[in-house]
């Protein structure tokens, strides 16, 4: 396969960073308008070369029949330290990587086109759209990074510039708590992948995904080596850059970023909070598969667990959240975690790389899908100015468009045929199902609280008791509602894409069907949920709250989060600030800085006390020399 | 010639130049007082030289030289320092040595 024809990758990379640069630098020079147009234009090239891409390694230069390689299209040398440790930037294409270029192009293009039609008029706009670059750069250079360290940096930029865009009405207290807390927890989270990266690399001897993963490289034929509490070096390291990709993928126990995320300009949670960045810890996963799966298979247990764990948390208090944003952000939780546990249930190659290609499926539909959501959630927020569901009812008369493809987005989620959720959710059932009973029963259990909760949301926005509203709701402009066409188109028939003969996990196609003892179950319990929404929610009543009621301190519980957020601030400033920060801080304040002062002053008040021998007065040196002159003669003659 | 005289006047006379000569330098604001002060410390030690070569050393001739070799230096110096004071007259219009305190005038 000819390395240079690809070469033109690298402009996926290079034209965001330069329409950052240009906008931020340049952008309060002209009018607002035209750095959301540049932003634009720069998405739409690297969309049609992600396209472009994708169809030339997928279909037109691909060997039928034979498996699909890796390869680096570009590769430089960025820091050349020792002759054994360099750190290299390129671009490397493989099934998953070019899966998330369509991916990121295709979300961020929607979200810029939505973007000129939704921020219309901010403050900030240009700020805004060069932010969005600098996102789509980042997550570019995430996806096609060559080595560890590579992705590491890129890793961080996206925590950024996430951290800018929740942040970005930085005016209020909220939304700045919030992008502090979302830096902070994953910043803690990626202290995790940056251990786990050096123990790697430590053991490995190098960055390199293409050595890392190949099946005769340091990391797949290492054995032995330090063990730890019963678990190899190459586990705990795996283990640490779980904690990262869990971090960012907002997995149970360091979730409780994403909710606050909301914050955000809503175009800002479609992109980086629901479709790209979050789920770059799958990737991270994905991207290293063939080491957990072959070396360090108890990490890749803890994957699995702490995925259907983290999704069925997030499904049930999805179900009691009232803020329309954050029902999808526990959502977009839920959905991550099903895809950690395809992952983490899956094996290596053939047909037991299931779980591998379903949890890569899972991520594309998702992100289809859930940008919709979001897209759709906005555009009602536009229209009505609130975030709270409670607030809203009978919304399908005004708003027709968001109607039809927020419905769409919402049985696309809950799995029903044929639209793309339900292939791409069946494989994950069927794969957990090979793998371990409870697993299953798990995201069975979360695939019927799925289409409950996103039909309750549905029900109660769209349908039920017509409120007051400030001003008669109206559908927003054409350039937010095509976005929404878009991905509902996306979102429709993405599943017919043939992944098991595209991304699987050694590259080689393989046979996979539509399990109807798995997929006859999951359909009829998403259909319970839809039921079950429906007859609570399609007229405003009282059912809702005596079903709350009834199940007493359970819903309380997951009405607040099940109280991790009070957790958290119990651990950290109970414990943490009190009895580490507190007498740290003393020690700093009167130890460190205490000693610093009395040298100061101690310096100061003597050469404040001596400082009159320096007169000047030349005849007052002479005395001082002749004085001491004699002193020593008296010691040295007469004394001594 | 000098047969009758000790060493000990000799030393006594030019420690006594000695002190004066201190003593002028340390208590005279005048540097032209000032200047002759150190001629006299200069002369004090250029005593103790023929002094101690002739007593000690009645062959020898460093003492002798050295003196010399001090005279001609003081001279020198007799003639630059004058110079400079002066300088500092015109500029200042004072050789008082207390209020020649600035670089810069």
């Amino acid at each position: 396969m000819p390395m240079n024809a690809y070469s033109y990758t690298l402009l996926i990379l290079l034209i965001p960073l330069f329409s950052f640069l240009l906008i931020g630098l340049t952008g309060h020079k002209y009018k607002p308008i035209i750095s959301g147009l540049i932003g634009t234009a720069g998405l739409l090239i690297v969309a049609v070369l992600s396209y472009m891409t994708a169809i030339k390694y997928f279909w037109t230069d691909h060997v039928e029949g034979t498996a699909y390689t890796s390869f680096k299209a570009f590769e430089t040398t960025w820091l050349h330290l020792t002759d054994n440790l360099t750190i290299n930037l390129g671009v490397l294409l493989d099934p998953i990587s070019v899966m998330m270029l369509v991916v990121v192009s295709t979300v961020s293009l929607m979200v810029h086109i939505y973007s000129l039609g939704y921020m219309k008029g901010e403050k900030g706009f240009a700020r805004f759209f060069a932010f969005l670059s600098l996102f789509s750069f980042s997550m570019l250079g995430l996806v096609l990074a060559t080595n560890i360290f590579q992705m590491y940096i890129f890793w961080e930029l996206v925590g950024v510039s996430s951290f800018l865009l929740i942040g970005f009405y930085y005016d209020k207290p909220s939304a700045v708590s919030a992008s502090k807390k979302a830096f902070i927890v994953t910043r803690f989270a990626d202290l995790g992948f940056l251990i786990g990266i050096l123990m790697l690399s430590f053991t490995t001897q190098t960055f390199d995904f293409q050595t890392l993963v190949s099946s005769d490289g340091p990391a797949l034929t290492h054995t032995g080596g330090a063990v730890f509490m019963g678990l190899s070096a190459m586990t705990w390291a795996l283990t640490f850059i779980f904690i990262g990709g869990a971090g960012k993928s907002a997995m149970f126990p360091l979730h409780i970023w994403l909710p606050d995320a909301m914050e955000g300009p809503t175009p800002v949670s479609a992109l980086i909070h629901a479709a790209t960045m979050v789920v770059a810890g799958v990737y991270l996963v994905a991207r290293l598969f063939p080491i957990y799966s072959i070396v360090a298979p108890d990490a890749l247990t803890i994957v699995a667990w702490v995925g259907g764990l983290s999704s069925l948390f997030a499904a049930i208090i999805a179900c009691t959240q009232n803020d329309i944003k954050r029902v999808l952000a526990y959502s977009t939780m839920s959905q991550i975690g099903y895809m950690m546990l395809a992952l983490g249930v899956s094996g290596y190659g053939g047909h037991d790389g299931l779980g591998f290609m379903a949890g890569n499926f899972h991520l594309f539909t998702h992100a289809m899908f859930k940008a919709l959501l979001f897209l759709g959630a906005g555009a009602i927020i536009h229209s009505v100015h609130s975030n709270d569901m409670r607030e809203m009812g009978n919304l399908r008369k005004y708003l027709p468009i968001t109607h039809i493809t927020f419905l769409i987005g919402c049985i696309t989620i809950a799995g029903i045929p044929p639209l793309s959720g339900f292939f791409s959710k069946d494989e994950i059932l069927v794969a957990a199902l090979h793998h371990n009973i409870y697993l299953f029963a798990i995201e069975f259990l979360v695939a019927g609280l799925t289409a409950f909760y996103m039909f309750r949301l549905y029900f109660n926005v769209f349908w039920g008791k017509e409120r007051h509203y400030h001003h008669t709701p109206h559908e927003s402009p054409l350039v937010m509602t095509i976005p929404l066409m878009v991905l509902a188109f996306g979102a429709i028939f993405a599943g017919f894409l043939p992944f098991s003969e595209l991304v699987t996990s050694d590259g080689l196609p393989f046979e996979a069907h539509i399990n109807y003892a798995v997929a006859v179950p999951s359909v009829l319990i998403a259909l319970v949920g839809i039921t079950v929404a429906f007859l609570m929610y399609r007229r405003t009543s009282a059912a809702p709250d005596k079903v709350a009621s009834a199940l007493g301190g359970f819903y309380r519980g997951a009405y607040h989060k099940f109280y991790i957020d009070e957790v958290y601030l119990f651990v950290t400033h109970k414990i943490i600030f009190r009895y580490i920060s507190q007498p740290v801080a003393w020690f700093d304040r009167h130890i460190v800085d205490g000693t610093m002062n009395l040298i100061g002053n101690t310096i100061e008040k003597s050469s404040y006390l001596i400082k009159g021998f320096q007169s000047g007065k030349v005849q007052q040196y002479g005395y001082v020399f002749i004085s001491g002159t004699i002193l020593l003669v008296i010691i040295f003659v007469y004394l001594w | 010639m000098t047969g009758n005289i000790p060493l000990e006047y000799f030393l006594v006379l030019s420690t006594l130049m000695f002190f004066t000569g201190i003593f002028g330098f340390l208590t005279r604001r005048n540097l032209i007082t000032m200047l002759m002060s150190i001629e006299l410390i200069l002369n004090a030690v250029n005593i103790n030289f023929v002094a101690f070569n002739h007593y000690l050393y009645p062959n020898q001739l460093q003492g002798h030289f050295f003196t010399l070799i001090i005279i001609a230096v003081a001279a020198a110096e007799a003639a630059v320092a004058i110079a400079i004071i002066i300088n500092i007259y015109r500029s200042f219009k004072s050789i008082e040595v207390d209020k020649v305190n600035q670089m810069k005038n």
